[in-house]
């Protein structure tokens, strides 16, 4: 249990981490058009002024002593009714520190990127101020010093990934995405929802002190359940299998949307939550298999996907899946992993946003064509965007010295350490990567140009450059960096445990493997796709790549498994309800009115007959009377 | 004395009445029997009122014929109506409120 | 505590309003808006200085009290004061009438009822609303309950769409009969508390304290509880609300449910909880049930509807369905956060009709869905509104509907754990009937017809902003609410003899707490 140090100094100011981007959307979004000229820029600088405080603040924490690293912000208390309690309250800790400065960081290089990406939409000044709602909300879903707190974070990232992907609304495609990746990320929600309220009914509190404080008291059966829970919402917010189905339409985004929410920062939050909750993970053994189990799946899924998707963006998307998985691999191997899940998570977040703006600048230059197909030969009409893409490309296949061979490598040592399967898989992944990112790289910038006629490749302006080459010098030395001189593992060892368990055969021979491996991928890919022609238009295919084209049928499942029974349940209710209920209501209505429909024939409009009627009652009260008197 | 006399005499005007209401077309008739049953009922009042010695069926009486007055104006007034639009006194041919 | 009759001058400040309206001279309408408007703002300006003058920590039930004996042969008095719950709604009423005066202020016409007149029943209306809350006699309640039917049957049978003569029939026969079960146990009340002290009473707080027989409690509690069930609405009593919804005007249909239905919760939370707690306890399962069903089957009829007021409707239901739940698992938690839903209904609802009135007033007033799409490129403004509200609506956190929806949920949670996990489901299928609507008609291509159509302007966004503001606000900053509303929760609480389950590990260092206090 770390003890909580009072925010001072520098640290004071962690709500203000939020605060800026979170001033700069109100301002932007409700100060309307007066904003439209400097607008953009404010967005810039609100973020880039997080990041200095970032920056700070990092500097600062580590003049301190490991164990004297939490700071806790507590501003007032948010909910409070009966037994039950949450604050509006931060903790900042050597977790959320380097979180805080991937995604202000990252996020201030995509604003700048967006300057340029963006110059020419008329709503770009909308477009700054969801991004920096984007920030406020990650920022706080990684302060939050409580579940519920993070909740808000965690649903505020939704938001304006949905309004992102949706930013271009006139297309219908981008506002279906949109609602679908809001609509599969509430699955997800009510993981977290059950999570939290599963944590209150057993601990009586949903704070992360007091929940990690007692968390070994609980029963197993309980841990596991929120273990499930928490993964579920994982799940949504990380594309996960079986919730992936989102992430892939979720292109249909503005890039830079793309590289920030959906490759670097939200994804991952799914992967923050787990290793946040490591202490729940490592008690309850059989939810830490799960995640290990959807993490290989999706690893798997995500990397065949975006080895057959023509689509440029989708294709990243799919490998984005995929290196998730290796993060939630790595978070369900317990305290050997959860280090190297963040380490992947910060590497990835570098170099997949370089790849994906990357991708932007190629579609700058190609009239927003994301048919890689129609590429080729790029990499002399822009080289810039090139050899920045391919500095993030031997990133992530992981050649060392560059950022993944650190992080990966060090995945697949964890996952020996636990089991030779999961190790194997892992690790044949690692080759799957080298093939897909091949394959990319030689249909967009090599082999022979395919252009259509009307295209002029041209490189991107220097505002979207710069941010592309940054991304690439972090690409090529921030493994190297947080290895040799952060040492990462004594770093976050306080937070989330570090173990080290011993390996059968010496390590230089699963690097070896590993990159024996990637190789072959990438000789294959290259082979295929650089050495042969590529058909402009797409082959059928085998089996396996029809169904990759598909996204391995997600869609497909989820409308026989969930949308049509929705909708038919819902159609048949519509009608049971205009039926049966408002049917019985009616009826009943109509009940009375034929009734007295009938005792309307009675009013013949003879007087005479009104009066019989009246005698014959006299006669019969009279009557009743003789009788009752007799009797 | 016996009042028996004077109730057989009431109900007997009575059943006249009543019997003219339902049996007769002509709606001076109709009213006129109306009338009759009103009377009835007079007499009877008065006849018990004078049998149990207080008041009260007298001012009941008095109650019934400015009743009647009224009655009578509105009656006639309504009859000499219809007789004007229809040419018709008979209470059968006018059924604008039938169903 | 001050002498000075807060409530009366609530009450009576727009009925003289309402006076002053109908002796305008003939042809002033926008005389009468404003007048209108004023006397609206007067009353919030006063709910206001009231509020602030409330003490959340008073051991009294009731603050505000006056009591004047009205029909002294059957204990009846005029009667009334606020606890917390009473507080807040009639603080959300008073805050929705100037809001729904200011946004419709085009809604009535000379044609079929008199612009002055529309603003006077509205008038009346509040006077009514703010009445029925505050009454702590029952049967006064009884009367402002059945009186706010009156008002409310004009302002659709005259001032409503084309089937409105059906709907306002439908309200009102629907209404009464559930006011006529609510009567027929109000005089068995009466006549049971003359059986048990002598003297029969209908002031609340001698009622409450009765120990009445189980048996006879059952029997009272299913009349008042089918009037407030009707009005709520609770499945499967709700099917006169989409048509009085579908055929009213959206100010009309904002009050109707954003304030009027829930006087029905209200009425379960203070009469049918705290005069009859053990049929309460008896009923909760059946309860629990019709709520259950009632947040299903509303959102999933909602997700296949084509008119907005329809679905909006519908939504309102399966939202009643989670203020129910939340009111009769009997936690602390679940009622809390049922009145915190009601305020927040009574917002997102309001700002829901509204924008949708505002959408319908520049397309002829349609309320088809298929007739609206791409809204979001002519009217960006009105697009943003809508979206505000419907994030209200599906419960985004950081909005006050979270806190209620989410209390509600934590509170059934511990309470009945699977019930508490099922009813959570409901989030994902709240979405996407919400996000259908949107998607529907705000974004993708611009009808045709559509294109030219004007953003909103300043008398509308005036009218919106405050919503928003407030679901925003109270969403991060919610303990102006909360702190006035759990007083009076404990109060239910203890009256039902209910208390907290503890959870199943108490912490280090501090006591477990529960509403041991």
């Amino acid at each position: 249990m770390t003890m909580l140090m009072p925010a001072e100094g520098v640290f004071s100011l962690i709500w203000v981490l939020i605060a800026l981007p979170l001033a700069g959307a109100a301002i932007l979004l409700f100060a309307g058009r007066r904003t439209n000229s400097w607008g953009p820029y404010l967005g810039v600088l609100t973020v880039l002024g997080s990041a200095v405080i970032g920056v700070l603040m990092l500097l600062e924490m580590m003049q301190q002593p490991a164990d004297g690293r939490t700071y806790g912000q507590e501003l007032f208390t948010w909910i409070q009714v009966g037994g039950f309690s949450a604050d509006m309250a931060f903790q900042l800790d050597q977790l959320s520190i380097v979180f805080v400065l991937l995604i202000t960081i990252v996020g201030s290089l995509i604003h700048v990127y967006s300057l340029g990406y963006m110059a020419h939409d008329k709503d770009r000044r909308k477009f700054f101020g969801y991004l920096n709602l984007f920030v406020a909300a990650m920022l706080l879903l990684v302060l939050a010093n409580n579940y519920l707190l993070l909740y808000v974070g965690w649903e505020g990232v939704g938001l304006a990934s949905y309004l992102l992907i949706g930013f271009w609304q006139h297309k219908p495609s981008a506002a279906a995405a949109a609602k679908k990746a809001f609509i599969i990320n509430r699955v997800g929600d009510v993981g977290l929802s059950l999570a939290i309220m599963l944590m209150f009914v057993t601990f009586g509190s949903v704070s992360f002190q007091d929940v990690f404080g007692v968390a070994d008291q609980a029963s197993e059966g309980t841990l596991t359940a929120i273990g499930l829970l928490l993964l579920l919402a994982a799940c949504g917010k990380s594309a996960q299998f079986p919730l992936q189905a989102w992430l892939l339409d979720a292109m249909e985004g503005p890039t830079p949307v793309s590289a920030l929410i959906h490759a670097a920062t939200m994804v991952t939050a799914g992967v923050y939550l787990i290793v946040r909750s490591n202490v729940i993970f490592t008690a309850a053994e059989w939810a830490a298999i799960a995640v290990i189990v959807v993490g290989l799946i999706t690893m798997w899924m995500g990397a065949i996907i975006g080895s057959a998707k023509d689509d440029i963006k989708k294709s990243l998307a799919g490998s984005t899946m995929s290196q998730i998985g290796y993060m939630i691999t790595a978070a369900g191997l317990g305290p050997i992993g959860y280090v190297f899940a963040i380490f992947h998570l910060l590497t990835h977040g570098v170099f997949k946003a370089g790849l994906f703006l990357g991708a932007g600048s190629v579609m700058h230059g190609m009239n927003d064509n994301v048919n890689m197909r129609r590429y080729g030969a790029l990499r002399s009409a822009m080289v810039i965007t090139a050899g920045t893409f391919i500095v993030c490309y031997l990133a992530i296949i992981g050649i060392p010295p560059f950022d993944g061979f650190f992080s990966k490598d060090d995945i697949i040592h964890a996952s020996f350490e636990r089991s030779p399967i999961i190790g194997v898989l892992a690790m044949l992944a690692a080759g799957l990567t080298g093939f897909y990112m091949t394959r990319m790289v030689a249909m967009t910038f090599f082999g022979k140009a395919r252009w259509e006629d009307d295209v002029h490749p041209h490189e991107s302006p220097k505002v979207m450059t710069i941010p592309l080459i940054i991304l690439a010098i972090g690409a090529a030395f921030l493994g190297m960096a947080l290895v040799y001189w952060g040492d990462i593992e004594s770093w976050l060892e306080p937070v989330v445990g570090f173990e080290e368990n011993p390996l059968p055969l010496a390590s230089w021979v699963y690097e070896a493997t590993t990159l024996a491996l990637v190789l072959i991928g990438v000789a294959i890919g290259w082979i295929m796709y650089a050495r042969r022609e590529v058909p402009v238009e797409a082959p059928r295919g085998t089996v396996l790549t029809r169904a990759a084209r598909e996204e391995l049928y997600g869609n497909q499942v989820n409308d026989v498994l969930v949308v049509q029974p929705t909708h038919y349940a819902s159609r048949s209710l519509v009608w049971f309800d205009n039926k049966a209920v408002d049917g019985f209501v009616n009826g009943s209505a109509a009940f009375v009115g034929g009734l007295s429909g009938r005792m309307r024939r009675y009013q013949t409009g003879f007087v005479r007959s009104y009066a019989l009627s009246m005698v014959g009652g006299v006669l019969l009260v009279v009557l009743a009377l003789v009788l009752v008197r007799m009797s | 004395m016996n009042p028996s006399n004077y109730v057989m005499l009431s109900a007997v005007l009575f059943s006249i009445g009543a019997l003219g209401v339902l049996v007769r077309r002509n709606a001076i008739i109709v009213f006129m029997s109306v009338e009759l049953m009103l009377n009835a009922a007079n007499l009877a009042f008065v006849a018990f009122s004078r049998m149990n010695g207080n008041l009260d069926g007298q001012v009941v009486a008095f109650f019934v014929m400015v009743v009647a007055a009224a009655e009578v104006v509105v009656g006639l007034a309504i009859i000499v109506t219809i007789f004007r639009t229809r040419r018709s006194a008979s209470i059968d041919e006018p059924n604008l409120l039938k169903y | 505590m001050t002498s000075f009759p807060w409530l009366t001058t609530l009450m009576a400040v727009p009925l003289v309003g309402s006076v002053l309206i109908v002796l305008l001279p003939k042809g002033r309408a926008v005389l009468a808006k404003q007048v209108a408007l004023l006397v609206s703002i007067v009353t919030l300006g006063l709910t206001i200085a009231m509020a602030l003058q409330f003490q959340a920590d008073s051991t009294e039930p009731f603050q505000f009290v006056e009591s004047q004996p009205w029909i002294p042969a059957f204990g009846i008095s005029y009667s009334v004061g606020v606890d917390g719950i009473s507080l807040v709604l009639i603080a959300l009423a008073a805050t929705l009438v100037p809001v729904v005066i200011l946004a419709g202020w085009n809604d009535a016409d000379d044609s079929r009822g008199t612009v002055k007149g529309y603003f006077a029943l509205i008038m009346v209306l509040e006077t009514l609303m703010i009445g029925v809350f505050a009454a702590t006699d029952v049967f006064l309640f009884y009367v402002f309950f059945e009186a706010m039917l009156i008002p409310v049957y004009f302002m659709i049978g005259r001032y409503g769409g084309v089937q409105r003569s059906y709907a306002a029939v439908k309200f009102l026969l629907y209404s009464l009969l559930g006011g006529l079960f609510m009567l027929a146990a109000l005089i068995g009340l009466y006549v049971v508390s003359a059986q048990m002290t002598g003297t029969g009473t209908f002031d609340f707080l001698s009622l409450a304290s009765l120990d009445i027989d189980p048996d006879v409690q059952k029997l009272l509690f299913l009349g008042f509880f089918f009037a407030f069930a009707i009005k709520a609405p609770l499945w499967p009593f709700h099917t006169w609300l989409p048509d009085a919804a579908a055929e009213s005007k959206p100010g009309t249909a904002v009050l109707l449910i954003g304030v009027l239905d829930k006087v029905g919760t209200f009425g379960m939370i203070r009469y049918c909880l705290e005069i009859f707690p053990a049929a309460s306890e008896f009923y909760a399962p059946v309860v629990i049930g019709m709520a259950l069903v009632g947040i299903f089957y509303g959102a999933f009829v909602a997700l296949s509807q084509t008119d907005m007021k329809r679905l909006f409707a519908y939504s309102s239901m399966s939202h009643f369905g989670f203020i129910a739940l939340g009111i009769f698992v009997f936690t602390s938690t679940g009622q809390s956060g049922s009145v915190v839903y009601m305020v927040a209904h009574g917002l997102s609802t309001a700002a829901l009709f509204l924008t949708a009135g505002f959408l319908m007033s520049r397309y002829r007033s349609s309320s088809y869905i298929g007739d609206y799409a791409g809204v979001n490129k002519v009217a960006p403004v009105l697009a943003g509104f809508f979206m505000v509200a419907a994030l209200s609506s599906l419960a985004l956190p950081g909005m006050v509907s979270f806190i209620g929806e989410f209390l509600v949920l934590l509170g059934t949670f511990e309470r009945y754990l699977w019930i508490g996990a099922l009813a959570t489901v409901g989030i994902v299928i709240t979405a996407a009937y919400v996000l259908r609507l949107y998607q529907r008609t705000m974004t993708g291509p611009l009808k045709p017809e559509l294109e030219g159509m004007k953003d909103l302007g300043g008398r509308e966004i005036t009218a919106l902003v405050p919503i928003a503001a407030l679901t925003i606000v109270l969403g991060l900053f919610p303990a102006p609410l909360l702190n006035v509303i759990n007083p009076t929760v404990d109060r239910v609480m203890t009256s039902v003899g209910a208390s907290d389950p503890s959870p199943t590990l108490a912490l280090p260092g501090t006591p477990a707490e529960g509403t041991a206090k």
